[in-house]
């Protein structure tokens, strides 16, 4: 059986959204803040009006640039074993990203995150099996602005693993996060080779390249480290409302970082993804549960694939400011939608409130829904032939199924099942076990599970070296010192 | 029949219809009536109606903002009007507006913008990408009494800091209120800079605004 998918666009509006995209990067083309990217543009046949810094670019550019990019690529742990596979239908998660406040399950409150709770969370996430990547959560609040992506990475780095969806703030601040990367792969040409941390690569709607977001591009290229485009079109506010127009902007804007990342290094790794949004005519946020924005999820998805590029997207996270079943079911609803699309990184879990808050407890269930999305997608599998006939004609009209070696045989392999913190007991039992809320089991769940993370195995040497770049950069901004790690 | 105009007038801002707006108001002054009439019978009563409707859930972000066009392009026709005359719309107050530099988002600051324009404040619209010292001339130069920062970025946030430091420094704290937002901009943060406000959205800032206003 063929990986389950769903499909919202067919050939015929894909090539639609293309051909429309192409138009708008040919006309009004894109206004790119960023002189590196206009001279390559320039250089490659691009009409740049260098004043206004507006790059018109022809579509027969942008099609000699998407033939170049890696059609997949993987993600190695810090063992140099390749988990994550970026490319064709294999699909993955990790926590959503830079969050600004943990929701405290204990008050209910939405407070501001230090070293100590990141460095937490890096620990959790090693231990859920259903999550594959790290991602840098949160922004830490005890150390300088200035250095909050690369500190993230520096606390990521000391206690994680897998690999990792990051991303800088700034255009100095991405340099001293590839060379902690370099440290921790062993090298430039390591790293390149085996990659463990992708950028994600913010386009600012509609159709605009900031200067920042624009020579990170570049230099990831230019250094062969994985990119990960993240249009991000407001329908309705900074896109077009309808749904159909927020998907071509997105390709626009998708294929002109593609074209830019492309002309700096030829085959240099990117990734199709996104966090687009319906607008929310009432409140005027951005809302993630959202059929509307899950919707422009989907169809871009199948555009980037159409092009046989690796894929991402922002789903399966919640707008509600609690875990109340409206975070259940936007959690839900997102996760599966974004697996049965067959995304290559998924990314949202654990959060709350447009992607604002973090929640330890939310990632431990969204972990669970994960679980079970993942199950589905398996779909049903033929394990024996014929497949029922010999198991039934054998114990014919007797219901013993649960004392067969079959069942003992195939049980783990066939049924998904989930930790306590999903009840499936009676109601005497949830009774005996004190009437708790699935937010209070993920609550106790959490410390169950920080007790079985297994420290890094990172060298003492490269864990001095990571300190010493850190803080070197933190001593630029106001900081003699770096919080101390905890264990 | 004036109130026949007046009627239309309100209806017009009502229906998201701004160029029957600008066209009513020309005709209700070609009709010899007094733009103060114009605001306070068509287009206040039109205004509140929409500010109405989108309080108890019936209207949208896209009425509200279509009206508040309407409005603006109206008032364009009668503040010349009413200077002839010497008479004045009383205003809550002007406020100077922009992303701060190294950030180019302008869909929050714009709608903080439109919003305050349709509440009557004099806004002076930077736009994105704003050298801090511009924001420091624009508040020497105009008698602006608010000043509000947007920033979406973790990074650009640090601006906001920035700039009051400035303000500070050119000795100019004490002559305007500061307002912060944008996505990742929080209360606490507002407080730990020394802004004097914080909101959430665009109605939020209106209020804000007006609460500043009246303490200043």
């Amino acid at each position: 059986m063929p990986q389950l998918k769903l499909s919202v666009v067919d050939e015929l509006l894909t090539n639609q959204i293309l051909d429309e995209a192409m138009q708008l990067l040919a006309d009004p083309g894109v206004r790119v803040h960023n002189q590196d990217a206009l001279d390559l543009l320039a250089q490659a046949g691009a009409s740049v009006d260098f004043k206004s810094k507006i790059a018109c670019i022809p579509e027969k550019l942008v099609r000699s640039s998407v033939s170049t990019a890696p059609k997949e690529f993987y993600l190695y742990d810090l063992k140099g074993k390749p988990t994550v596979r970026m490319g064709g239908d294999s699909v993955h998660f990790d926590p959503g990203s830079t969050a600004v406040y943990i929701l405290d399950s204990q008050t209910g409150e939405q407070r501001a995150p230090r070293t100590q709770d990141f460095v937490k969370f890096v620990k959790l996430v090693e231990t859920l099996p259903q999550i594959d990547a790290q991602s840098t959560a949160f922004v830490c609040r005890d150390v300088a602005e200035e250095i909050g992506d690369l500190y993230r990475l520096y606390i990521a780095l000391n206690y994680m693993r897998k690999p990792i969806i990051t991303g800088a703030f700034g255009i100095k601040t991405w340099w001293v996060m590839w060379e902690m990367l370099k440290a921790v792969a062993g090298g430039e040409k390591e790293l390149t080779a085996r990659p463990i941390a992708v950028f994600d690569i913010c386009p600012t709607p509609p159709l605009l390249w900031s200067d920042l977001t624009c020579q990170n591009l570049i230099d990831c290229a230019r250094k062969g480290v994985p990119a990960e485009l993240v249009s991000m079109p407001l329908a309705g506010a900074t896109s077009p409302v309808t749904l159909a127009a927020a998907v071509i902007q997105h390709a626009a804007e998708s294929l002109s970082g593609v074209t830019i990342g492309q002309l700096a290094n030829p085959g240099s790794p990117i990734v199709w993804g996104g966090a687009p949004a319906a607008f929310d005519m009432r409140a005027g946020t951005t809302p993630m549960g959202d059929v509307n924005t899950w919707l422009i999820d989907l169809a871009y998805i199948e555009v980037g694939k159409s092009l046989g590029l690796p894929t991402h997207t922002y789903m399966g996270s919640s707008d509600s400011k609690l875990l109340d079943i409206q975070a259940g079911l936007e959690s839900s609803g997102g996760t599966f939608l974004a697996a049965l699309s067959g995304a290559n990184m998924i990314s949202g879990a654990g959060m709350v409130d447009f992607l604002r808050g973090q929640s330890f407890e939310k990632l431990v269930i969204d972990a669970e829904i994960i679980g079970m999305a993942k199950r589905l997608l398996v779909g049903l599998e033929v394990r024996d032939q014929p497949i029922a006939v010999g198991l039934m004609r054998k114990s014919a009209h007797k219901a013993n199924f649960l004392s067969q070696p079959h069942t003992h045989k195939w049980f783990r392999k066939e049924l998904y099942i989930p930790s306590d913190v999903i009840d499936r007991g009676s109601l005497d039992a949830w009774h005996k076990k004190g009437d708790r809320s699935a937010e209070q089991r993920a609550h106790e769940r959490v410390d169950v599970l920080l007790k079985s993370y297994q420290p890094s195995m990172l060298s003492d040497e490269i864990r001095s070296e990571l300190r010493a770049i850190t803080l070197g950069a933190a001593q630029q901004f106001r900081m003699d010192d770096l919080p101390a790690l905890p264990e | 029949m004036t109130n026949e105009l007046f009627t239309q007038l309100m209806n017009s801002l009502i229906d998201g219809d701004p160029e029957a707006t600008v066209a009513l108001t020309q005709e209700a002054l070609a009709a010899g009536i007094e733009p103060m009439a114009i605001i306070r019978e068509g287009l206040m009563p039109g205004m509140n109606a929409v500010g109405d409707k989108f309080s108890c859930g019936e209207y949208f972000l896209p009425d509200l903002i279509i009206a508040a066009d309407g409005m603006r392009s109206a008032m364009d026709l009668l503040e010349p009007e009413l200077r002839l005359r010497q008479q004045t719309v009383e205003s809550p107050g002007t406020v100077i507006l922009g992303t701060v530099a190294g950030d180019i988002h302008e869909i929050g600051k714009s709608l903080v913008g439109t919003m305050l324009s349709a509440n009557g404040f004099k806004v002076h619209d930077l736009g994105v990408n704003v050298p801090t010292n511009n924001f420091i001339q624009k508040v020497r130069e105009t008698d602006a009494t608010l000043i509000g920062l947007s920033a979406l970025l973790t990074t650009t946030m640090t601006v906001q800091r920035e700039i009051i430091q400035e303000l500070t420094e050119a000795g100019l704290r004490s002559k305007v209120k500061v307002m912060v937002g944008g996505a990742p901009v929080t209360r606490s943060w507002a407080e730990e800079i020394g802004a004097d406000g914080y909101a959430e959205d665009a109605l939020g800032a209106v209020q804000l605004a007006r609460k500043l206003s009246e303490a200043h």
